[in-house]
């Protein structure tokens, strides 16, 4: 398939390159359409978000009211944080004009004057690569006043975070943004309401962003027909674990787990067979290696099988793989980002995590399984936001799933297989 | 406590927010780059300078992973053990980097020479193993790789 979002195209950072392949012609035909005509056509593609809640992007833009005496603001999420998953780096390295041409269409359907790009700390390198991208664009008249002397203004400012996951839910973003930590905040209102300084804010990932403009360039019908019917476009899958050739794939949605493993990323080194896979990035539920003949990278295919498709992080763990080690390491890492706020998930992040250090330890106990699975179950659906069912999916799933390897690890301590050390 | 620069540059991100609050985090950022850490004093600066309490400024600092209200030491290590480092042999690159260093992972060395961190997933799982020193990323690490980067970084 052809590539929209990564195309091979040396240099397309470069504003002259970008203009040069067709860029800023979507800003410039979004201008000339309605604010509604474009949100419509947005809404009418498809695209369903690419930060992990497949929620449909047009639909979500329609919930901002249209006439506010506030301000309205629109949030675009790069914090990039969930494990597995590094797709908006590539863009903001390969392709910012992308994503700044997609945020400037987007606050002109929604009549947003001020769009933060909000990116983690981590990432300063591409930090500075994205304020390069901007700062030219600004220089060409793509954002500021009067855009293209159509009488609309937009301003985007890049808001570096501070390394906190947790800041990659929205409503945590809009709270780090406003200069506080990042504590989710209960819903309703929801951020179109009642969002950033208690005015109208969206949040779309960095992702579904860079989606718009192929959508206004091409069309809704052309876009709607890429991929997956009811989940379509181009998606970037970032394979990562036992392949031979990690990285990030753009492909259409729907292309089969097994074909992204061993066409795109390689195989399996050494052949090796598939143990497990976690098909979105760590929050999602992992699926055995032997089940996934029919599964593919889209929304409905994934629920089918017992997952989702998160971020499109897939982690490919071999036979040789201790899986035990693998889901204490996650577990550690819900533990060190929960944000304190909701007891089930503040300390049951942590019981899960000790849980399952002491049975790769070997010192486990045979009703720790079920202890497990009841902690789990008590956070799942208890805390403000996702991030208390994201420690919980993990762990429900791979008891779920692999149950036998927990087994024999607190039946028998000293056989482990030991290939992976945490 | 900012630089001249950095007060510019502050000046100008005022127009983009409508709140002083709204500029905790950038403030922070800037004292971190040019002082290597956020001070009681520095908190108590940016408080003022944004008129917030010096509470709300301290819980930021200490929510946040990446501010640091201690000196570092002058090459902090990250080393990223999340599952898709992991799965790529990250235990080998710790192993290596505490023994070349002689301190464990969360420790700087007597002589404020090194520090070394376990972090999260820095987003570079296709290209794993990796470490992080300050804003460079140093990927596909092998520990002959680290060796010289090590080497790199005493001579500075």
């Amino acid at each position: 398939m052809e590539k929209y979002i990564l195309p091979d195209i040396p240099e397309l950072h470069m504003i002259a390159v970008y203009e040069a392949n067709g860029g800023y012609k979507a800003l410039r035909k979004s201008l000339g359409m309605k604010p509604e005509e474009v949100t419509d056509e947005v809404k009418k593609s498809g695209l369903r978000g690419r930060g992990g809640a497949c929620f449909p992007t047009g639909l979500k833009w329609t919930f901002m009211p249209k006439q506010s005496d506030k301000p309205k603001y629109l949030c675009v999420n790069g914090d990039e944080a969930e494990p597995g998953t590094f797709k908006d780096r590539q863009i903001f390295e390969f392709n910012p004009h992308l994503l700044i041409e997609g945020t400037v269409i987007a606050s002109y359907a929604m009549g947003i004057t001020t769009a933060y790009i909000y990116v983690r700390g981590e990432y300063g390198k591409w930090i500075r690569m994205i304020e390069t991208a901007l700062a030219d664009a600004y220089a060409h008249g793509y954002i500021g006043e009067n855009i293209l002397g159509s009488g609309f203004s937009v301003d985007i400012i890049v808001h570096k975070g501070a390394g906190a996951y947790i800041c990659g839910e929205e409503s945590s973003l809009m709270n780090s943004i406003e200069g506080g930590r990042g504590y989710p905040r209960v819903r309703p209102p929801f951020p179109a309401q009642f969002g950033l300084w208690g005015c109208p804010t969206t949040i779309n990932n960095v992702e579904s962003i860079s989606n718009v403009p192929l959508i206004i360039s091409n069309g809704a019908e052309w876009y709607s027909k890429i991929g997956a019917q009811k989940h379509p476009g181009p998606i970037l899958v970032g394979v990562s674990g036992h392949v031979n050739k990690p990285g990030v794939y753009e492909m259409p949605t729907g292309v089969p787990i097994l074909e992204i493993i061993n066409k795109y990323a390689g195989g399996v080194p050494g052949d090796k067979r598939i143990k497990a896979i976690i098909p979105g990035g760590s929050s999602t539920m992992i699926l055995r290696g032997d089940q996934l003949e029919g599964v593919s990278m889209d929304a409905d295919s994934l629920k089918t099988a017992g997952s989702s498709v998160g971020t499109a992080g897939l982690i490919v763990m071999d036979e040789d793989t201790d899986l035990i080690a693998v889901i204490a390491r996650i577990s550690k890492f819900y533990y060190h980002e929960s944000c304190g706020q909701c007891t089930p998930c503040r300390e049951g992040t942590g019981w899960l995590w000790k849980i399952l250090k002491r049975i790769e330890r070997g010192e486990g106990r045979a009703e720790d399984i079920d202890l497990l699975m009841d902690i789990a179950n008590n956070i799942e659906g208890n805390t403000i936001c996702a991030l208390g069912d994201a420690a919980a999916w993990p762990v429900q799933s791979m008891i779920r799933r692999f149950r036998d390897e927990f087994e024999k690890r607190v039946k028998a301590p000293s056989v482990g297989n030991t290939t992976v050390a945490v | 406590m900012l630089s001249e620069k950095n007060t510019k540059k502050l000046d100008d991100l005022k127009k983009f927010y409508p709140t002083k609050q709204a500029l905790v985090l950038p403030v922070l950022w800037m004292i971190q780059e040019e002082h290597g850490h956020i001070s009681e004093d520095a908190m108590r600066y940016v408080g003022e300078l944004l008129d917030v309490p010096f509470g709300h400024v301290l819980g930021v600092v200490t929510f946040y992973t990446m501010f640091h209200d201690k000196p570092h030491g002058k090459h902090h290590i990250e080393v990223c053990t999340n599952v898709s480092c992991m799965l790529r042999g990250s235990a080998k690159i710790v192993e290596h980097l505490e023994k070349r260093l002689g301190i464990k992972l969360g420790e700087t060395s007597k002589d404020m020479k090194w520090t070394l961190s376990e972090v999260e997933c820095m987003g570079s799982c296709g290209t794993a193993p990796m470490i992080a020193v300050g804003e460079e990323y140093y990927e596909n690490l092998t520990t002959e790789q680290v060796d010289k980067l090590l080497a790199n970084l005493e001579r500075k």
